[in-house]
Parts: C-alpha cells; structure tokens; sequence
C-alpha cells in the first residue's frame, strides 16, 4: 500500500528548510531547517515551549506548514500532510491503545489497518517482547513500560516508519527506560528513523546518534552526540 | 485500505471491547431495565401503561443511548487511542462508521430486550403481521440513533464537560427519532387504535433522518474531531 503511493527515494527522510508553523496566532516553529537521514535516532533538546512537540506534530502531518519547505519521506507537508500521517507513528504521553482489549487485540488491530499479515503482527509483538507471557493479558493490567512496548509494536505493525516520540521516558522505571532504549535501537537498526523530544538529557543522550537544540521555535544547533561517540562514528563518518 | 473495510474493522473492534468489559450486560441493561420498571411504578395503571408503552421503550432506549455513546467514546479516550487514529490517518468517515456500525449493533440488542421487558411488564401483545413495520423501525430508528450518538460523543470527547453537554446535544436532536419510532410502534402493536398502515409514513420520516445524519455526520466528524 504505502510503495505505491510514496514517491520517488525518501532522501532525507526529514526534511525541513525555514519552516514555520503557527497555533493559533503563535508561531510555535518560526523558521526551522532539520535534515534527518534514514536509521538515525534524533534528539531534540530545549525548553518547555521551545518547539519540541510542534516539530514533531509538524512531521506527523497534523499541523499545517504556514511558510518554508517541509518534507517527510519525500511528502510535501504544505499539499501532501494528510498523505505522511499512514507512514509515521507519533508517540506522545498517552499510548494509544484499548485498555479493555488484549495485546494482541491492540496489535492487530493496528496492524490490520494497514492490512499487516498475521505474520508481521507477530513478528511486531516478537520485537517488542510481548509475543508470548503478555499476547493475552489486557492492556490494563500491564505496567506502564509494557504499555509503552505495546505501543511500540503497533508502530511497528502499522509499518510506521518515521517515530515521532515525545518524552518517552516519562513515567517509566529504569528496566523499563532501559527496555525501551534497546528497542529504539534496535528499531533504527532496522530502518526506522527516530525523532524524540526529552528533558532527561542524559538518558535521551546515550541513545541518540544525533542532538538537536531547538530554541524559540527555531533549530539553533545540530551536534553529534558526544555521550556517545562511538555510535556517533559508526553512524556518521 | 477502503473506508468501508476500516469502518467495519473499528466495528469489530468496539465490539470486542464490548464483548471484554461487558459494559451492555453489566450496567446498560440493567439500567434499561431499571427504568421500565420505575416507569410501571410511576404509571401504575394497567390501561395507562399500556397506551404509552411504546414511548416508555424509546425513552429508555434513549437514555441508554447516552451511556453508550459516553462509554463508546470514553474507550477511545482513555489512552488517546481517538489521537492515534487521527495521526495514523485513518479515514475519519471510516472512524464515523465504524463507530456507528458498532453503537446500532449494541441498540437492536437493547431494543430487542427492552421489547420484550415492555412485553412482559407491560402486557404489550406483537402481532406477526406488525413484525415487518416493528423491524423496519427497529432498524431505521436505531441507525438515527447511532449516527446522531456517534457525531455528538465525537464532539463531546474532546471536552471536559462531556458528561453534560452529551445529553444537552442529543437529547434535542434525537426528538424526532422519539416521536417517529414511538409512532411507527404504536402502529405496530396497535396502541391507541392505531393500524400497521399508520406506521409506514412515520419510518419514511425514520429513514430520512437515519440518511441526513449518516451522510451530514459523516463529513462532519473529521472536521469536529480535527478540532
């Protein structure tokens, strides 16, 4: 379904040129230029109201570009928003799911809408590590960083292939933030591209193979992550 | 993937949910049934009750509507889940739908039960020869039913008030639903000396309802939902 409809080589995967975006009459993102390439995990770092979440939502294709270029996996975002939104998955504080359905109820039904096979749905639930103990168990039930893998594998069984992460650390305990970062890992590993928005640097800072600091609506500085520079050299030589 | 297959896998979906929590047969039904009866306290008189029988059962059907309206959608916002369907971009004609399909599901069953409630407790008699206009009824109310539930517990889902202002927008708007359903039925069981033929008019009237809020809700829950 999405082969047909992507147009031609998604290169970057995110790509935005003096981009500004406005709620309300606010311009929560007032000239933002981010390129970000296949597989890379991407941190974006500022203050409450610097933009992080706009930048997001703005990839998501859920607000509108008001002036600049903008685009996500070769989508236009000023024509083609409504057309990004079955590629990529956004991940805020809330997960998505029905608390009264199994996991694999939630997984299903977020790989059926994009008609994903039995297969892939449980190879999702297999990634995440709810395949097995877990598949049956209401989502209710579930901690909240079983919640958050649950999620995760409706991302990966509705093909997401932009994730767009808002704190996704919060509320979670060590194990479970240590959890969820082999899992983002491993999902850039495979060829997801990672956008998360955080405050727990530190955390957020061993993960991601890039930084970003996004001030006043704007991109001030994209750095390599020096927490971690080995991944830095294996990812950007 | 069409809208028409999205709307009946969210269907399935809410039907299953339901199936999980058992919401209809632990608190609808019960509550529909409570209702009939603290009706037949109110009118305790056999000749009363059984000349307003029809409209106690679409009283009850409507009140019960409001909570399944406000549950339908409670499970959509309790963990974002509405959100997420928007970001993933699924069709929001497909969600109307879908959700509609999944609400007059759960009504033919309350309707059917809170018949037979009316039946038993209000010595109400089904001619087989109303059972055509008693469906036709049952099927035309229930989808104006579910069509005005679904546009207004989207609208309502986003705000902090929906417990309120749901029965403030539905109520008035399914007025018409009341009155041509309690018609059509009082023909159907003969109530008040009315014939089966009275009822036909009123389920044209149903029908056209259960059309304007089908296609009128339809383009407008994305644009409310967006909001």
């Amino acid at each position: 379904m999405s082969a047909a409809s992507t147009p031609s080589p998604p290169v970057p995967v995110v790509a935005l040129d003096d981009v500004v975006a406005v709620i309300g009459r606010f311009p929560a993102l007032a000239g933002a230029s981010l390129s970000v390439e296949r597989s890379e995990i991407v941190l974006l770092r500022g203050a409450n109201g610097a933009g992080k979440t706009t930048l997001l939502r703005l990839c998501a294709g859920l607000l509108p570009v008001e002036r600049g270029v903008g685009r996500v996996l070769g989508f236009d975002l000023a024509t083609q928003r409504t057309l990004v939104r079955p590629h990529v998955g956004l991940l805020g504080h809330q997960n998505g799911l029905y608390l009264d359905l199994t996991v694999r109820d939630n997984v299903s039904f977020w790989g059926d809408t994009v008609g994903a096979t039995a297969a892939e749905i449980d190879a999702a639930m297999g990634r995440m590590g709810v395949a097995d103990r877990l598949a049956d168990v209401p989502t209710r039930t579930l901690s909240a960083g079983q919640r958050r893998r649950t999620s995760l594998a409706c991302l990966i069984a509705r093909r997401s292939q932009v994730w767009l992460l808002d704190e996704p650390h919060a509320g979670l305990d060590a194990d479970a933030r240590d959890e969820l970062d082999a899992t983002l890992r491993q999902a850039a590993a495979a060829g997801a591209t990672i956008l998360v928005a955080s405050h727990e640097l530190e955390r957020a800072g061993t993960l991601a193979t890039r930084t970003v600091d996004v001030v006043a609506g704007q991109v001030r500085a994209t750095t390599p992550d020096v927490a971690n520079p080995s991944t830095n050299s294996e990812r950007e030589p | 993937m069409s809208a028409w297959r999205l709307a009946r896998l969210i269907a399935r979906k809410d039907l299953r949910v339901e199936v999980r929590s058992r919401v209809i047969t632990n608190q609808v039904l019960p509550f529909a049934g409570v209702t009939m009866v603290i009706f037949a306290f109110a009118l305790d008189a056999d000749s009363v009750l059984q000349r307003v029988a029809p409209g106690l059962v679409w009283l009850a059907t409507m009140f019960s509507l409001l909570v399944l309206v406000q549950r339908s959608f409670a499970i959509e916002t309790d963990d974002g889940a509405l959100d997420a369907m928007r970001v993933a971009g699924v069709d929001s004609r497909a969600i109307f739908f879908g959700k509609a399909l999944g609400l007059a599901a759960e009504l033919i069953v309350l309707e059917v039960v809170l018949l037979f409630a009316a039946v038993i407790l209000y010595g109400q008699t089904i001619e087989v020869g109303s059972i055509v206009l008693l469906v036709t009824t049952l099927i035309a109310a229930t989808c104006g039913l579910a069509a005005v539930g679904t546009l207004y517990g989207g609208l309502a889902a986003g705000f902090r008030g929906r417990e309120t202002l749901l029965p403030l927008l539905t109520l008035p708007a399914v007025a018409p639903v009341l009155i041509g359903a309690t018609r059509a039925v009082e023909a159907a069981l003969g109530t008040a000396g009315a014939v089966v033929s009275d009822g036909w008019p009123w389920v044209g009237m149903l029908i056209v309802f259960a059309v304007a809020f089908g296609v009128g809700g339809s383009l407008a829950f994305g644009p409310l939902v967006d909001e």
